[in-house]
């Protein structure tokens, strides 16, 4: 039986969601004194819309564009032995080389952290970046791995029972960040 | 989805074909990068184990694999050295016991394949078994058309030559048919199966074949495999049924010109027409280590491997 999901709480609208990628795309600015050589990479497949919106709101900032690159990284998952049946490789099409870049990667959710180790690593096979930087829209907390996010949308503590999902109206329809509770 | 193994396309459903064409895409930029390596298969033990000549074929699965960080070991055996059965199973089972995850075997002999994945736990990806199926050719086939013509159902595809002899004909009929494209057949009436219409390929004319044709896939004339004077000659086969500019004028304008490789210029083709600008045999060949990464990930790149054993 298909297991039914209830709204338990709404932690960000599309205002906030506009909000915190307006205030990521400062802190990316800021961080890297202007935006030369800083590159994103939107980790499909929600990273890819925020990469998007990142670097549009990063242009209004600072009168110039950013690259924005697509990352797959279902090669690199850890997980792949475990699972029945394996999910759907999509294309990786980064345009550009990532030697010598600040890499910005962008992820909806930070959790566990293994799906940054996997985009690390894809990201590594790719060319030497001067730097690799993380940013996501909700940091959720349970890390299994020693990694962290440079910029961070919401920090929610959250039980890691529950489902905690952002949604994009490129994806989803609306946007919006919230938790999900069996019924 | 995909099972164990894969032995051909006779039964693989629209959906597995066409998952097996939607991972290759992803795959064929990996070929693109400099560092051609994803750790997918990291770990895993392919043997390519070899009773025909193959250059191609052999070459594009160990890419494939190395590609998809596997190990790969290639054996090569004489055809002389394995007429019989028994000697397939011995050698399948001393390779079972070194415990490779995938066996990729190519044999004279129809249903090799089938036998060597009754006997052996590890996935068996079917190579070209004697007359009877090259899956991968089939679907690297297919992959290069839907990419040329941004769809398979309702082309006309035209299979011309040597089709009794040809794996890659009887894959292709059931991969085209299968993604809804009209299989026509033409070639010598001495080099047609029998009954070969009950796969719902069109025996035809060579004109009545490539008239209108979306697809011309140009069959290599097996030389090796011609004993019985099946052909008055080879100048005789060029005459009648080669691929030349002018039969090409009867397809459509936009039609892709194929060939499996290895080509016998001059033959089943002329080399105007297999170097010219609608031959995408050169792409078929790059496709080819696409789609093999695709079926080695898809048949192995899980975890089921360990609950499919004996």
């Amino acid at each position: 039986m298909e297991t039914k999901w209830r709204e338990k709480a709404r932690l960000m609208d599309g205002e906030a969601i506009r909000r915190a990628l307006e205030r990521i795309a400062h802190e990316v600015v800021e961080r890297n004194a202007g935006v030369e050589d800083v590159v994103l990479v939107g980790v499909r497949r929600r990273g890819v819309p925020l990469a998007e919106r990142l670097a549009g709101r990063i242009r209004a900032i600072e009168g110039r564009g950013v690259p924005v690159g697509v990352l797959d990284i279902t090669l690199y998952r850890d997980d792949l032995t475990m699972l029945d049946h394996q999910p759907q490789v999509h294309q990786t099409d980064i345009p550009f080389l990532v030697t010598g870049k600040k890499v910005v990667l962008v992820d909806d959710v930070i959790f566990t952290g293994r799906t940054v180790r996997a985009a690390l690593d894809a990201v590594m096979d790719l060319g030497r970046p001067a730097s690799v930087q993380l940013a996501v829209m909700l940091d959720r907390g349970h890390r299994e791995l020693p990694v962290r996010p440079d910029y961070v949308g919401k920090s929610v503590p959250t039980s890691r029972r529950e489902v905690v999902e952002v949604r994009l109206t490129e994806t989803d329809g609306e946007d919006g960040v919230v938790i999900l509770e069996k019924i | 989805m995909l099972g164990k193994d894969l032995l051909g396309l006779e039964y693989m459903s629209r959906e597995t074909i066409e998952k097996i064409l939607d991972t290759a895409g992803p795959m064929r930029e990996i070929m693109h990068r400099s560092i051609k390596k994803v750790p997918a298969l990291r770990g895993r033990t392919v043997v390519t184990l070899f009773y025909e000549a193959s250059t191609r074929t052999r070459v594009s699965f160990e890419l494939a694999a190395k590609y998809l960080s596997c190990d790969t070991i290639g054996i090569a055996s004489a055809a002389s050295s394995v007429a019989k059965g028994e000697s397939l199973k011995d050698t399948a089972r001393t390779l079972a016991a070194m415990q490779p995850d995938i066996i990729v075997l190519r044999h004279p002999l129809a249903g090799a394949a089938a036998l060597l994945a009754r006997e052996v736990g590890a996935h068996v990806v079917n190579a070209g078994d004697g007359a009877h199926e090259h899956p991968t050719q089939a679907l690297l086939d297919l992959f290069t058309v839907r990419e040329k013509k941004g769809r398979i159902e309702g082309l006309k595809v035209a299979i011309v030559g040597d089709i009794a002899h040809s794996r890659v004909a009887r894959s292709g009929i059931w991969g085209f048919s299968r993604l809804g494209a009209r299989v026509f057949l033409a070639g010598p009436a001495t080099l047609m199966p029998e009954a070969v219409e009950k796969t719902g390929a069109v025996v035809a004319s060579l004109e009545e074949a490539l008239q209108d044709a979306d697809v011309v896939m140009m069959l290599r004339l097996q030389t090796e495999r011609q004993k019985s004077g099946l052909l008055p000659s080879l100048n005789e086969y060029a005459v009648l049924f080669g691929l030349n500019r002018d039969r090409l004028g009867l397809a459509r304008p936009d039609a892709l010109v194929m060939h499996p490789g290895p080509m016998n210029r001059g033959v089943e083709i002329t080399p105007e027409v297999a170097d010219g600008p609608r031959s995408v045999i050169v792409e078929q060949v790059e496709n080819g280590v696409a789609v093999r990464m695709a079926v080695l990930y898809l048949i192995a790149g899980g975890g089921s491997r360990h609950e499919t054993l004996d």
